[in-house]
């Protein structure tokens, strides 16, 4: 018997999107074998994002809220979690693919001795078990799996599993205990640089717009993948490249090592498509890719390519969108 | 002070992975081996602090077949002081590795242990959480900014998250993980290489370290991901626009 404990993803009490892909791998689960999942959201004034929680079929909403949790910090977070899984002698914890689970959940896991699956995109039950696969290799490989062990741990990514369906009903919503006097303090919160107001992250987004190495400074990726991103509606990314010159922040970076988006639109502006760079991208629905270089490797992945120059085919994409 | 910088043998990041035709691994014939990216910076940051502060004992230490000792004089040659080779099997987990990390770390004592976020070719992002909390110490993950303060207690690391970057302190000893933004690896010299055949690698077995670790983790099978169907090329903006209204109806 499966009992799943996701754990939920907010931003400043605003619910990533990405949990509801969690959600929808812990509601597959729990179809196949006939089981239930709970859904653990820790923070400080979350009520707004626990309610948003509530419509999605978990067995309770648990609310971890307390001023000692205001920032996810790895050492406090995994306590608390750690504390959850064994009181409600959970199975399996699943988060989503991304760096707050990254950081948080592998620390959880040796905590309570539990092997661990990162970047788990499909599942199967196997008599008693489950068999999973995962990605690895910068995507290259795909990799099926067992975990032994009555408690595992998995990251999902969420481009692979749908929200789970909307139900009527309510989960109920219970409130975690947090002796605040028993959480390790060794980490310690100083803050976070400003984000960039006004876009959606690249990883929730429907459409993303990418720059890579032909865009020649900050200001021209702000004028052509701003500019074009903002025409559609979508957020922008960068190749690693850019970030490295310092052209565009870490936080934008798509690939191997960056975040890993699969939007229903992805438009590769002058990238050449490093494979580390696609394996960030390419459960996209729809690629598209300019590039003046022909043989560019971007076209072999791209359901459309351009040939051109950048700078030149970006304005004229956006004067006829705006027609 | 003393610095633990794990080293993991992977194929360089150019190479193109391939299976074996039954898919039960990579075909690794003729693959060229690196030591791992994310690791290379990790030892480059201690020898940097080793640098600027003197009196530090960097030891790099790796996990595996006697192979792994290709990417530890790597190691020493670009200024590491010492290297530990862990004989063991390969394809141990996370949880496996980051246990006989736990040996390591209490056999050595660093102040603490500079590693790598992931690595290349499991890209699993786990060891370094894992070990931080089996030894019930502090990490800081991501880290592409690092700044030792306190007669070395206490590192104030900038942390890259989806979010953007996250200052945080933590108290050392600590796990702290690099990511690529931290600085970039030196190329190893000439005179390094040479100085490197004179310095210590010592080679122990798991049993040495007195753990007895199993991989959880089975791996069942390997296979390419499903290939995406080759595109159309347009020739103007008029017509990719047209296709992606009409045809991919994404806009």
């Amino acid at each position: 018997m499966a009992k799943i404990l996701v754990i939920a993803e907010h931003d400043d009490g605003q619910l990533k999107l990405a949990t509801l892909s969690a959600m929808g791998f812990a509601h597959k689960v729990c179809a196949d074998m006939g089981s239930s999942f709970d859904v653990l959201i820790l923070g400080e004034g979350i009520s707004a994002a626990a309610e948003s929680l509530r419509g999605y079929g978990a067995a309770s909403v648990l609310v971890a809220d307390h001023a000692a949790l205001k920032e996810p910090l790895a050492d406090k977070y995994s306590h608390v979690i750690d504390d959850v899984a064994r009181a409600r002698n959970a199975t399996m914890v699943v988060g989503a693919a991304s760096t707050f689970s990254k950081d948080i959940l592998p620390r959880t896991a040796a905590l309570l001795d539990a092997g661990m699956i990162s970047d788990v995109i499909d599942v199967r039950p196997d008599g008693n078990d489950f068999i999973f696969k995962r990605v690895m290799f910068a995507g290259n490989v795909i990799a099926t799996l067992k975990l032994d062990g009555a408690l595992k741990f998995l990251t999902v990514r969420s481009a692979a599993f749908a929200p789970p369906p909307k139900t009527a009903d309510a989960s109920p919503m219970t409130p975690v205990a947090v002796d605040a006097g028993k959480l390790p303090s060794q980490i310690e919160y100083v803050g976070r640089e400003a984000k960039v107001a006004g876009r959606p992250d690249s990883t929730e987004a429907r459409v993303v717009v990418s720059g890579g190495r032909a865009i020649k400074n900050a200001g021209d990726f702000e004028r052509l993948i701003g500019g074009l991103a903002d025409v559609l509606g979508g957020a922008v990314g960068s190749s690693r490249a850019l970030v490295d010159s310092g052209i565009t922040p870490n936080s934008l970076q798509v690939g191997q090592t960056g975040k890993i988006v699969a939007p229903g639109l992805y438009i590769a502006v002058g990238i050449s498509g490093a494979i580390q760079h696609m394996a960030g991208m390419k459960d996209t629905r729809v690629i598209v890719a300019i590039n003046k270089d022909p043989e560019a490797p971007i076209f072999e992945v791209a359901d459309y390519g351009l040939v051109g120059d950048v700078y030149q085919v970006v304005p004229e994409l956006m004067e006829r969108l705006k027609r | 002070m003393k610095i633990l910088v794990p080293l993991k043998r992977v194929p360089d990041p150019d190479t193109r992975i391939r299976l074996k035709p039954d898919g039960s691994s990579v075909d690794w014939d003729g693959v060229k081996f690196a030591i791992n990216p994310f690791d290379a910076i990790a030892l480059e940051e201690a020898l940097r602090i080793e640098e600027s502060q003197g009196e530090i004992d960097v030891v790099v230490v790796s996990i595996g077949g006697e192979e792994c000792t290709e990417q530890l004089r790597a190691g020493l040659a670009m200024g590491a002081d010492r290297a530990l080779l862990i004989r063991a099997e390969s394809d141990l987990d996370p949880l496996a590795i980051a246990k006989m990390f736990v040996a390591v770390y209490q056999r050595e004592k660093p102040d603490f242990v500079l590693m790598g976020k992931q690595a290349i070719d499991d890209d699993s992002n786990q060891v370094g959480q894992m070990l931080a909390a089996l030894l019930g110490i502090g990490q800081a993950t991501f880290v592409s900014k690092l700044e030792l303060s306190d007669n070395n207690t206490i590192a104030r690391c900038g942390r890259e998250t989806d979010g953007g970057i996250e200052t945080v302190t933590i108290k050392l000893p600590a796990i702290i993980t690099t990511d690529l933004r931290l600085n970039e690896p030196r190329y190893v010299s000439l005179p390094g290489i040479m100085k490197a055949r004179k310095k210590p690698l010592e080679e122990i077995t798991v049993a040495d370290l007195g753990v007895n670790v199993v991989s959880r983790t089975k791996v069942l099978g390997l296979a390419p991901p499903p290939k995406r169907k080759a595109g159309v090329r347009v020739k103007t903006v008029d017509e990719l626009v047209d296709k992606l209204k009409n045809e991919a109806k994404v806009i």
